[in-house]
């Protein structure tokens, strides 16, 4: 066999082999879909509603104008959405600084009848990176700078 | 390509290259680095936290693109047997290895803050760990096939197909935010669309051209002592002989 169809051979088994191991992934990570998935949105909570007290996380943007504090002072109530279903929360603890209205939050804790109690929660940064001196503040994101520059 | 299979045209090539990419890559992921810690003003939401991202991303990027540059050599020392292909992919694993550590330790120190936790079992970060133990594995493997090929045991492929293997870990870290729902951010950069504003833009793809340069001095630098230490050896082993 000349070396030209050694090098064929070769570059043909490996385009066989690369072939076999991207379908390979790709069947892994589509087995993994659900499995791998950190949180569930409000609307998979709603559509399919896990066993009363099971440990799961919630992951959604925090509805504007929901955020509310208990008058304990430590406690907070809000409500995640998805844009399709809603469900309340209750925290208690210090929130994380990107918590804010408006804003993707994970809560870890369970459901409790129609309220998600939560004993963590998690702020989910979008992917915008923008300086605060920009003009095209939102209110809430204004609010927010006020808030932090007191 | 096969011009630079013999390594004494690569060593003189590689001879002064080598300081040409160190030297403008140093001066721009420095410069970039100052930019973004002294000059751009606070993230919106973040506020100087998101200096972080001017270590962090390029960091990222080169930790994927040092294991792209392992996967790509190995398919040529695989199908071309090209002898320089096995070096240089031995030459990207630690600088690649170095990379995905300080992107995995500044996106801690980042999360912390930021999120309200040091680390996450998400898609995202879950990846990205396992891509620094195939560094890991693979840094040890071609270790063990270098003393194996030493004590005469001949040259071994099992490197070049794990790295081959190895590289189904790309396509996953970049789409596991898209993939999965992840409490790391989907992608801020996509084909020609930003959502980093100007400001912040800039520093990172100036910084992210300066690293890529670090980055392809040192594996200049690695690929020549990786051929001096197999003269070395050669040498040895020549004089054992006789």
């Amino acid at each position: 066999m000349s070396a030209i169809k050694a090098k064929h051979q070769r570059l043909v088994l490996l385009v066989i082999a690369l072939i076999a191991l991207i379908g390979a992934g790709l069947l892994a990570a589509w087995a993994l879909k659900n499995q791998a998935a950190y949180f569930y949105v409000p609307s998979d909570l709603v559509a399919h509603p896990p066993e009363a007290g099971r440990a799961v996380r919630l992951g959604g943007m925090v509805e504007k104008g929901s955020i509310s504090h208990a008058a304990d002072g430590v406690t907070v109530n809000f409500v995640v959405g998805d844009g399709k279903a809603r469900v309340p929360v209750r925290f208690t603890g210090i929130t994380p600084d990107l918590f804010v209205e408006g804003s993707g939050v994970v809560a870890e804790g369970r459901m409790e009848g129609q309220t998600f109690v939560a004993d963590n929660l998690l702020a989910k940064h979008d992917e915008k990176y923008v300086p605060r001196e920009m003009k095209d503040m939102t209110a809430q994101q204004a609010k927010q700078v006020v808030a932090e520059t007191k | 390509m096969h011009g630079f299979a013999n390594p004494a045209r690569f060593l003189r090539l590689a001879r002064w290259l080598t300081p040409l990419l160190l030297v403008p890559g140093l001066i721009l992921a420095l410069g970039a680095l100052a930019w973004g810690f002294f000059v751009v003003p606070p993230d919106r939401l973040m506020g100087d936290t998101v200096r972080i991202l001017f270590i962090h991303v390029p960091s990222a990027w080169l930790g994927m693109a040092g294991w792209s540059t392992i996967a790509i050599s190995s398919i040529v020392e695989l199908v071309w047997r090209h002898p320089l292909s096995g070096i240089a992919a031995r030459a990207a694993a630690v600088p690649g290895a170095v990379f995905t550590a300080i992107c995995l330790a500044t996106g801690s120190i980042w999360a912390r803050p930021t999120w309200g936790t040091w680390w996450v079992w998400d898609g995202r970060l879950t990846s990205f760990l396992v891509l620094l133990f195939l560094y890991f594995g693979y840094i040890a493997l071609a270790g063990a096939a270098q003393r194996d090929a030493a004590a005469g045991g001949g040259a071994s492929r099992v490197t070049a197909i794990f790295g081959l293997v190895g590289a189904i870990n790309i396509p996953i870290i970049n789409r596991s935010v898209v993939w999965w729902n992840s409490l790391h951010q989907p992608p801020s950069i996509t084909m020609g669309k930003s959502a980093i504003d100007g400001t912040f833009l800039w520093p990172l793809l100036i910084g992210a051209v300066g690293f890529s340069l670090v980055f392809g001095g040192v594996v200049l630098m690695r690929m020549r002592t990786l051929l001096a230490d197999i003269q070395a050896e050669a040498r040895l082993r020549r004089k054992a002989m006789a």
